[in-house]
C-alpha cells in the first residue's frame, strides 16, 4: 500500500503537526516553531529510522485519538509519560507500535509530561510553509492543527518491529532549570534578581506554544515601561510591567517590548516544557560560558544516542 | 557608533547601540546588519535587526560569545557606511467605509477632516524599520507628524489581515487577523506574506514604501485576483 490514512477522531487544543522548524527567519517576524520537545521528536523519528527533524504529530495534554482508515504502519511515541491504548492493549510513551487498518489509537496524558511526539513510519503529507511542516499557532500556517475529522495521508508507510525506546534521564523535567541572566537585567534592581533565583515559581494554565506564564514573586522592572521593542529568543524570560514573568517558547513573538531578565539555556528547554501547569520550578544562574559547556555536553550525549545502534536492534515487545 | 555587546544564553550576542530609537542608532543597526549579511561571522545562524539593537544568533557547538563579539567589533571598525537605496514598493490602500474604520476618529483627534488624514498618509515616505511580533509584521517608519497618535487605551479584537494601521510614527500592513490597539485607517489588497517561494516576504528591512489610494472596486478586483 502506498498510502496510509489516519483520521483524527479527537484532539485536545494545541495538537499540531511539527518538525525541526524553520530557523533563520526571525528577521521577518517568523519564529522557528518546531516541536516543543525537540529531543522527543528526534528520538521518535530515530526509532523509525527517519531524519531527526521529520514531521511528527505533536500531542498536548489534551490528548489525541486517531483511527487508521487505510493501510498499516508503525508509529513511535516519545516525550513525557503519556498513556497509549490500542484495542485492548496499552503502552506508554517511548514505544514503537504497529497500527493496522481499523485500529483506533488513543494517546492520553499519563503520569508525567506535557507534550509527546508521535512519529510515523512514512511521510506526513501536508502543505509546508517556508520549507517546514511545523504549524505556527498564531497564523495556522504550516502543517496545521490536528482537529477532529482531519485526515492525514502518510506516504510510503512501513512496518518496523515493536520495541521500547530508551528515555534519557535528562529528557525528564527537573525542578531546577539553568538560565543566563540578561540581556536586560539592568532594569531589575538586585532584589528582583534575588527573587528570580531564590524563589519557587509555578507554571500557570496560561501555557501554550507561544509561552508559559509563571506564578511567583512579582519582579517589576524599573524605568522600562517604554523600551524599544527588541529581538527575543526561545527561552527568554520576559517580565511585564506588573512583574509577572513569561518564558517564551517555540511559537514566540520575535520581538518584545518588555525587558528580559534572563534566558533559559537552550538544552534546558526540552525538559522544561514537560513541566505541567502548576508544577514548581526554581531557577539557577549559570554564566554564558557554563551555558555553552552545558549545550555541548548535551549535544554529545544526544549524538551518542542518535549515532548508536539502538534504532536497529529489536527490544522487547512494547505493548504491556 | 560602538555597540554594547551583551551575551544572551548560550547562543546569541545582542549588540545594543542605544536606549532611544533615533535615526542614527537605527542606521548603525542596519549598517552592522548589512556587514553581517555580506560577511557572516563564523557560526552565525541568523541576524535579527531591532529598533536599537541587533541580535546575532550563533551555533554554540562551533563558536562562543567571545569569538562572536570579537568578530562583531572587527566588522564595526570596517563598516562601509554606505546605505543601500532600498527597493521602492508601492502599496495600494483603500480608505473607504469599514476598511478605514478609525479614519474619522483619527481625523477628530488630529483636528482635520478625513480627506486631510488620507492626504497626509499618502504623502508620507516610509522605510521598513524592522519586522517584529508576528510573521510579516513589517514596521514602517515615516508617518507624518500631523497623524501621530498614541495607541488606543485597549486593543480591538478581530482586525482583519491587510489592515493599514498607524500609531505614533509607525505604520503597518497586517498579515493576520489579530487584536490591535493601533488606528485602522484602510485596507490593502497587497500581501506582505506573498506565498511565493522565491520571495516569501515582500519587503527587506530598509526598503522604501509609498502608498497609493485605490477605490473599493479596485480593491475587490485586486483581492479577487490575488
Amino acid at each position: 500500500m502506498r498510502e496510509a490514512v489516519l483520521r483524527i477522531v479527537e484532539a485536545g487544543p494545541q495538537c499540531s503537526v511539527q518538525d525541526g522548524g524553520r530557523p533563520g527567519l526571525m528577521r521577518f517576524g517568523v519564529p522557528a516553531s518546531g516541536a516543543m520537545d525537540r529531543v522527543a521528536m528526534m528520538l521518535a523519528n530515530r526509532a523509525l529510522g527517519k531524519a531527526p527533524g521529520a514531521a511528527v504529530l505533536e500531542v498536548s495534554l489534551g490528548g489525541l485519538v486517531l483511527e487508521v482508515e487505510q493501510g498499516a504502519l508503525s508509529v513511535a511515541v516519545a516525550g513525557g509519560g503519556f498513556v497509549i491504548r490500542c484495542g485492548g492493549l496499552s503502552a506508554g510513551s517511548w514505544s514503537v507500535l504497529t497500527l493496522r487498518e481499523g485500529d483506533r489509537l488513543e494517546v492520553r496524558r499519563g503520569p508525567w509530561g506535557a507534550w509527546c511526539a508521535l512519529a510515523v513510519a512514512g511521510d506526513v503529507q501536508g502543505e509546508g510553509w517556508l520549507g517546514s511542516l511545523s504549524t505556527h499557532a498564531l497564523s495556522g500556517l504550516g502543517g496545521g492543527a490536528l482537529v477532529a475529522g482531519r485526515r492525514l495521508v502518510i506516504r510510503a508507510p512501513r512496518l518496523v518491529p515493536e520495541r521500547a525506546i530508551a528515555c534519557p534521564v535528562w529528557a525528564r523535567p527537573r525542578g531546577e532549570v539553568a538560565l543566563v541572566i540578561g540581556p536586560q537585567e539592568r532594569f531589575f534592581p538586585g532584589d528582583r534578581l534575588e527573587a528570580l533565583l531564590g524563589s519557587r515559581f509555578r507554571l500557570t494554565d496560561a501555557y501554550d506554544r507561544m509561552g508559559v506564564r509563571l506564578r511567583g514573586p512579582a519582579m517589576p522592572p524599573e524605568g522600562a515601561l517604554a523600551i524599544p521593542s527588541e529581538p527575543v529568543l526561545r527561552g527568554s524570560v520576559q517580565v511585564a510591567g506588573d512583574g509577572v514573568a513569561t518564558v517564551l517558547l517555540a511559537d514566540h513573538q520575535t520581538t518584545g517590548g518588555y525587558p528580559k531578565i534572563a534566558t533559559l539555556v537552550g538544552s534546558e528547554l526540552d525538559a522544561f516544557v514537560q513541566l505541567r501547569p502548576h508544577a514548581a520550578v526554581a531557577f539557577r544562574a549559570v554564566t554564558p560560558e557554563e551555558a555553552i559547556a552545558m549545550v555541548r555536553l548535551r549535544a554529545a550525549a544526544l549524538a551518542r544516542i542518535m549515532d548508536g545502534d539502538q534504532g536497529r536492534t529489536g527490544g522487547g515487545a512494547a505493548w504491556g | 557608533m560602538v555597540p554594547h555587546l551583551v551575551p544572551v544564553a548560550e547562543r546569541a550576542v545582542l549588540a545594543e547601540f542605544g536606549e532611544a530609537a533615533t535615526e542614527a542608532v537605527h542606521q548603525a543597526v542596519l549598517a552592522l546588519d548589512r556587514a553581517l549579511r555580506d560577511r557572516p561571522v563564523e557560526g552565525q545562524l541568523e541576524v535579527v535587526p531591532g529598533m536599537v539593537n541587533l541580535l546575532v544568533v550563533f551555533d554554540p557547538l562551533v563558536t562562543d560569545h567571545g569569538a562572536v563579539a570579537d568578530a562583531l567589533r572587527a566588522r564595526m571598525s570596517a563598516l562601509s557606511g554606505s546605505r543601500g537605496a532600498g527597493r521602492l514598493h508601492e502599496i495600494a490602500v483603500c480608505y473607504e467605509g469599514a476598511f478605514g474604520r478609525d479614519l474619522q476618529a483619527v481625523a477628530e483627534r488630529t483636528g482635520q477632516d478625513a480627506e486631510a488624514v488620507i492626504a497626509a498618509h499618502l504623502a508620507g515616505e516610509y522605510r521598513v524599520y524592522m519586522y517584529g511580533f508576528a510573521p510579516g509584521y513589517a514596521y514602517l517608519s515615516g508617518v507624518p507628524e500631523a497623524l501621530h497618535l498614541p495607541r488606543k487605551p485597549a486593543p480591538v479584537r478581530g482586525v482583519p489581515a491587510g489592515s493599514v494601521i498607524i500609531a505614533g510614527a509607525q505604520c503597518l500592513v497586517t498579515t493576520l487577523t489579530m487584536p490591535t490597539g493601533w488606528w485602522v485607517i484602510g485596507r490593502s489588497p497587497d500581501r506582505i506574506l506573498t506565498g511565493e517561494g522565491a520571495r516569501p516576504f515582500l519587503f527587506d528591512v530598509d526598503d522604501r514604501v509609498r502608498f497609493r489610494r485605490i477605490g473599493e472596486a479596485e480593491f475587490r478586483s485586486r483581492e479577487a485576483g490575488a
